[in-house]
């Protein structure tokens, strides 16, 4: 049923991606992809992996960034420019375009805890919901010919085979800095929901109207380098004890 | 976005053989002539082959009936379904214009609706992708369906012509929407000059920093989304096969048209059948257009 369900979803299932503390080590990736390949559906293939033209379904990738401070054309010409790293997956939208432009029903979003599905048995592979998804969440398995998209690990969050610590998304279970997270969002005491309070998390293009449940934490403002004071202070009046005898002692000489 | 073979030559046959099928079913032609006769199965030929190709691009065409059961939210779904229901009058009128020479008003009149409205859904399946903004506009079904009329018009015109049977109303609606058409597009066009709304700086939420540079990109190659939706047209070809298909598809046709009433029904149907060759090879390069120009907002996170 492409229809989004009707009532808001009790829970909001999702991650919180932390922009301060991803390094772009594409862990997240690899492991992303190394669950996902092999558990349900169609498995995510390569194409031409050893070859010149290599490409491949994802689920998970990483960008990076160069923000270069407003009035400044190029790197450090007005302030320290940052690269930001930054990981991209389904945010499973609470608004998803991906789900209503759906013609045969395979694309969903679960009315309880609010994860965006595909059902691969009635998939198409008509390509449209990767067109409708502005973030480029979708991709089409070029060799089983129907859509591929994060599942939030829907076969390991619910998995009680699995430790209490491997049940979430394979990705948060993998990233060595714990840049990513995972929660319910429509929880205000969770743990994503208080972070994302005190931290300011925000959406991700807010004007495509799809209303992410995913939040993205912004980088922390950086100390300047030149505002910080240099390490061997100039002026010693302030030491005591041993310092201020030492003090005493070299200025004899 | 990627201007996909089966897609142009979809919308581009699909609105041909729509916009032939409603003149028809409007009775503008008198169905005792062969020439009408066979304008009806050009008319039905154009809209299967439409359909046909429209599912060679799907990854398992197998499941396609599938895509008949969503339609009430889905605009694909809408157009399978209206496509096929529209089959039904159309065939009919058809069958009774080719055994019988005969008009059948009310039938046509509901194969015309159903033209219409079909041509409607399709439109509104690039009209409503917001991550597309140069669709994203009711100036897209507008169009679309401006350019049936004037594609059927068109080619009622030739074939009424052909028949040896007099079309001034058919002309005169041709050159109405002919001009309509393109109009409408000249300012669907101008739109693509507009500010996008989504920008690298709301793809990251990093605006507030400075302005976001693409650093590096996922993966050294191409992948599906590059592929699917990076495609890009220099401006200058851009400009120039517009310009292309605004005269072979607009203004020679209308020009043709303007001296079809003047013309024996011979030379007349000569002008006419060269406007229609040279109107569909203009919509062909007015659809590649609609898909090569328009930007999808996922590139904002590419860089392109
Ligand atoms: S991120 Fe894209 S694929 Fe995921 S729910 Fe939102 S629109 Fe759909
Ligand atoms: S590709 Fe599959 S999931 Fe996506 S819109 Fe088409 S049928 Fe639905």
């Amino acid at each position: 049923m492409t229809c989004l369900p009707s009532q808001p979803t009790p829970k909001k299932l999702g991650l919180v991606i932390d922009l301060d503390v991803c390094v772009g080590c594409h862990a997240c990736v690899v492991s992303c992809k190394e669950w996902n390949t092999g558990g349900y559906g169609a498995a995510l293939s390569d194409q031409e992996p050893y070859g010149a033209e290599v490409s491949g379904t994802f689920l998970n990738r990483i960008h990076s960034f160069e923000v270069i401070p407003d009035g400044g054309e190029v790197a450090a010409e007005k302030g320290h420019a940052r690269l930001v790293h930054f990981p991209k997956s389904c945010l499973h939208c609470e608004n998803a375009p991906c789900v209503t432009v759906c013609p045969t029903g395979a694309s969903y979003k679960r009315a309880d805890d609010g994860i965006v599905l595909v059902d691969e048995d009635m998939c198409i592979g008509c390509g449209l919901c990767a067109w409708a998804c502005p973030y480029g969440a979708r991709e089409m398995d070029v060799s089983a010919g129907v859509m591929k998209k994060c599942t939030l690990c829907v076969d390991r969050i619910y998995n009680e085979t699995l430790e209490e610590e491997d049940r979430v998304p394979s990705c948060v279970r993998t990233c060595p800095t714990n840049a990513r997270h995972f929660g319910d969002l429509a929880d205000p005491t969770s743990a994503v929901s208080i972070m994302v309070a005190e931290r300011g998390g925000y959406d991700l293009m807010p004007e495509q109207q799809t209303l992410p449940v995913n939040k993205y934490l912004p980088p922390r403002p950086k100390t300047r380098l030149e505002d910080v004071a240099p390490l061997a202070a100039a002026d010693t009046a302030g030491a005591k004890g041993f310092f201020a005898w030492v003090d005493a002692v070299l200025e004899r000489f | 976005m990627h201007p996909a073979y089966s897609i142009i030559f979809f919308t581009t046959a699909s609105g041909l053989g729509y916009g032939l099928a409603a003149v028809l079913g409007l009775g503008f032609l008198d169905p005792s002539s062969m020439w009408v006769r066979f304008a009806h199965i050009v008319a039905l030929g154009l809209i299967s082959a439409g359909l046909l190709s429209s599912t060679l691009h799907l990854g398992n065409p197998q499941r396609a009936w599938r895509a008949l059961t969503q339609w009430r939210s889905s605009w694909l779904s809408r157009e399978g379904v209206l496509s096929l229901a529209t089959f039904v009058p159309l065939c009919i009128s058809a069958w009774f214009a080719l055994f019988e020479g005969r008009h059948l008003p009310l039938v046509g009149l509901l194969g015309a609706i159903g033209c219409v409205v079909t041509v409607y859904c399709t439109s509104m399946i690039y009209a409503s992708l917001r991550a597309v903004q140069a669709w994203n506009t009711q100036l897209t079904p507008a169009c679309y369906l401006l350019y049936a009329g004037a594609s059927g018009s068109l080619l009622g015109a030739f074939f009424a012509a052909g028949a040896g049977q007099s079309a001034v109303v058919l002309t005169g609606l041709s050159l109405v929407l002919f001009t309509a058409a393109w109009a409408t597009k000249l300012v669907w066009r101008l739109r693509l000059r507009e500010k996008q709304i989504s920008t690298p700086e709301s793809a990251t939420g990093l605006g507030a920093i400075g302005t976001v540079r693409l650093f590096e990109r996922p993966h050294t190659n191409e992948n599906y989304l590059t592929r699917e939706m990076g495609y890009r047209v220099a401006r200058k070809h851009a400009d120039k096969l517009f310009a292309i298909a605004l005269i072979a598809g607009g203004l020679v046709p209308l020009a043709l048209l303007f001296l079809s009433p003047v013309l024996g029904h011979t030379q007349a149907a000569i002008a006419l059948g060269l406007a229609v060759v040279l109107h569909t090879f203009g919509m062909l390069v007015e659809r590649w257009l609609f898909f090569a120009e328009a930007r999808h907002a996922v590139m904002n996170y590419y860089g392109r």
